[in-house]
């Protein structure tokens, strides 16, 4: 059964990187002909270092869609970690794991709360998540006004800033823990049952799995992937921001990106590596357009038009198949 | 077999709670009380009239999105509508009132062209409607900004602000009457006739089943087309009320997409569809309205109002969910 519901797993990947590489490609001529040089080294470890904020978040998303959840509070969650981070260490090294692992803490208990919302008091997971994230901007609005603390000098030269040539460690870390997802989601029970439940949580519960405790540890999982993302964020800006996840519109856009990567928003279908590849397609979208210097609103426009028709091609393939 | 054993659920569930307005009635009778406690003099007439004309554009948008919802779907582009809408009103009508009229009526043509759009994308091409919809929340931001330069230009003349906050004055009991409450009242009766019509029970029987709808002849695209349309066009009215009563800025419409959805599980609809009124929606948004009302009596800083507004809705929603599942 489980095998049979991950092959279009498999085959769906290359589409996003399909896309991927006929975007830089076009993108890179484009850029030439404008002048430019899409692949000098400033712009690709820029375009790696939006990924890897953008990617935690969205490797996090795609295990709770898989699921068939969702969670719109990761913004937030983001926000809150940068703040503990960068708070708890205060500008000195020797606070650095403790403040991270406090940061995890707190994001992995929201997670905790989103899922026993989702799955205790049934309530749907738009509604609980939503909620969840305005307590957190309640919490965030009446207690910062702007950026507050300093993250550790480590951190920032180490995760923030460190490179192997042209590869931040970030998007390292980022390739790590995607590995690690892959590697749970096609290779443990608790990745083969979290799928089953997204594919059909009655049958899943028929045959056996307890959908509650997998879709809570969804829940958890996402949210320390979102915190991980704020600590990431907090070493490069030096200090908690706290609206830095609403602004860079981490919740709206992750779901984007999973959806891109060919995981499918009902659930049950999908896959991180996909993820990643959108993720890297958002980014490399954003550095195409920043080195032509187009319009950042232009940029949203053809941003949108993007998701909507990446996600009409799955739809078509997804129908033709269903056909034949 | 499991089919067999699956059916009797949702319609026990139906029968316990018939109508399902009884819980949001409630959670608006205590605020009420609690407001009156307070502050007796809100519940005068006069201020009571004020009140219900700020929460028309919040209702009206709450209805829209019941079709969409109530469907089976989501509209998550409202807000940017209502802030597209505003911009563009304000540009065209440029503070000469004889282009108000020929303005309102293009906002309306506006308004159902996003919504036939975000429709017909959702049924024709088979995009989810969170994604169709957030395309189109990021497609009308972008567009907006890049077509005033960053800047609102322009401005509304009189005769378009008088909807949203002139009234009609010296009304016997009553004291005044605002346009938007006149406006409020004739959308109102208008949702509640559509949904009692024959469109009404298909549209609820589409976000039951879509399959079961489709096999009994219904066109399940058509249909959700046509809520998409709905949406668009209350979004459309909203923002002119909306624009007549704060003006215009690009933050006219930001957020009210999570807040009308909210409003609309407030008012005990399911999402994902097939279940809930019309009438529950909307009084689901003048409870979060009289929610935010109360806070502001009880002093509850700006900042804190989110999270209030958030643990009311999670246990709002809880309760209704726990009972609903307790067969």
């Amino acid at each position: 059964m489980s095998v049979l519901t991950l092959l279009p797993v498999r085959r769906r990947v290359p589409g996003v990187f399909v896309a991927l590489t006929l975007t830089l490609a076009i993108g890179w001529l484009v850029v030439l002909v404008d002048g430019g040089q899409l692949f000098n080294q400033s712009t690709t470890v820029s375009l790696l270092h939006v990924a890897a904020g953008l990617g935690f978040v969205a490797v996090g998303q795609t295990l709770v869609i898989l699921g068939g959840s969702l969670d719109l509070s990761v913004a937030y969650v983001i926000s809150l970690s940068t703040l503990v981070a960068a708070e708890t260490m205060n500008g000195s090294d020797g606070a650095l794991l403790p403040a991270v692992g406090l940061a995890l803490a707190v994001s992995a208990g929201v997670g905790l709360f989103n899922g026993l919302l989702v799955t205790r008091l049934r309530i749907n997971a738009f509604i609980a998540t939503l909620g969840v994230g305005l307590l957190l901007k309640g919490y965030l609005d009446s207690n910062y006004d702007g950026p507050a603390g300093a993250t550790s000098p480590g951190l920032v030269q180490s995760l923030g800033y460190q490179r192997v040539g042209p590869v931040p460690l970030s998007f390292l870390l980022l390739l790590a823990v995607t590995g690690a997802a892959w590697f749970v989601l096609s290779r443990t029970r608790f990745g083969h049952h979290l799928v089953a439940v997204g594919g059909d949580p009655e049958v899943a519960r028929l045959s056996g799995v307890r959908n509650d405790r997998v879709l809570v540890a969804a829940h958890v999982l996402c949210s320390l992937c979102a915190g991980l993302a704020g600590v990431y964020l907090a070493s490069r800006l030096g200090s908690g921001a706290p609206r830095v996840g609403t602004e860079g519109l981490y919740d709206l856009e992750s779901i984007a990106a999973v959806v891109i990567g060919g995981t499918a928003l009902a659930g049950g279908r999908g896959g991180v590596v996909g993820t990643v590849g959108g993720v890297l397609l958002l980014a490399s979208i954003d550095a195409i357009f920043n080195q032509l210097e187009v319009d950042a609103f232009f940029k949203q426009v053809i941003r949108g038009v993007i998701i909507i028709a990446a996600v009409a091609v799955y739809a078509r393939r997804a129908l033709r198949k269903a056909a034949s | 077999m499991q089919i067999v054993q699956r059916r009797p659920l949702p319609l026990r569930r139906v029968r316990l709670r018939p109508g399902g307005v009884l819980p949001i009635l409630a959670i608006l009778a205590v605020l009420l009380v609690l407001v009156g406690i307070r502050q007796p003099s809100f519940l005068d007439p006069p201020s009571l009239m004020s009140f219900l004309g700020r929460s028309a554009p919040v209702i009206l948008l709450a209805a829209g999105q019941y079709f969409v919802i109530v469907s089976g779907e989501f509209d998550l582009s409202v807000g940017s509508l209502v802030t597209a809408q505003v911009v563009v009103a304000a540009r065209l009508i440029d503070s000469d009132p004889a282009r108000t009229w020929p303005v309102v009526l293009l906002l309306l043509a506006f308004g159902a062209l996003v919504g036939l759009v975000n429709g017909l994308i959702t049924t024709r091409l088979r995009v989810p409607s969170f994604i169709t919809t957030l395309g189109m929340f990021l497609i009308l931001v972008g567009a907006v900004y890049l077509w005033s330069d960053g800047a609102p230009k322009g401005g509304l003349s009189e005769e378009f602000r008088r909807f949203g906050r002139r009234a009609i004055e010296d009304v016997p009991l009553l004291g005044r009457v605002p346009y938007a409450l006149l406006v409020l009242v004739v959308v109102a009766v208008l949702a509640v006739a559509l949904m009692r019509s024959d469109f009404g029970r298909t549209l609820v029987a589409v976000g039951d089943n879509p399959r079961t709808a489709q096999l009994s002849g219904v066109r399940v695209w058509r249909t959700r087309t046509v809520a998409f349309i709905l949406s668009g066009l209350a979004a459309a009215v909203a923002a002119i009320l909306l624009g007549g009563y704060s003006g215009v800025s690009f933050q006219a419409g930001a957020g009210l997409e999570f807040g009308a959805i909210t409003a609309v599980v407030l008012g005990g609809v399911a999402l994902g569809g097939g279940r809930g009124s019309v009438v529950g929606a909307m009084l689901g948004a003048l409870t979060l309205e009289l929610l935010f009302a109360l806070m502001n009596f009880y002093g509850v800083s700006g900042a804190l109002r989110s999270t209030v507004q958030g643990a009311i809705i999670l246990l709002a929603v809880a309760v209704s969910a726990t009972r609903s599942s307790s067969r």
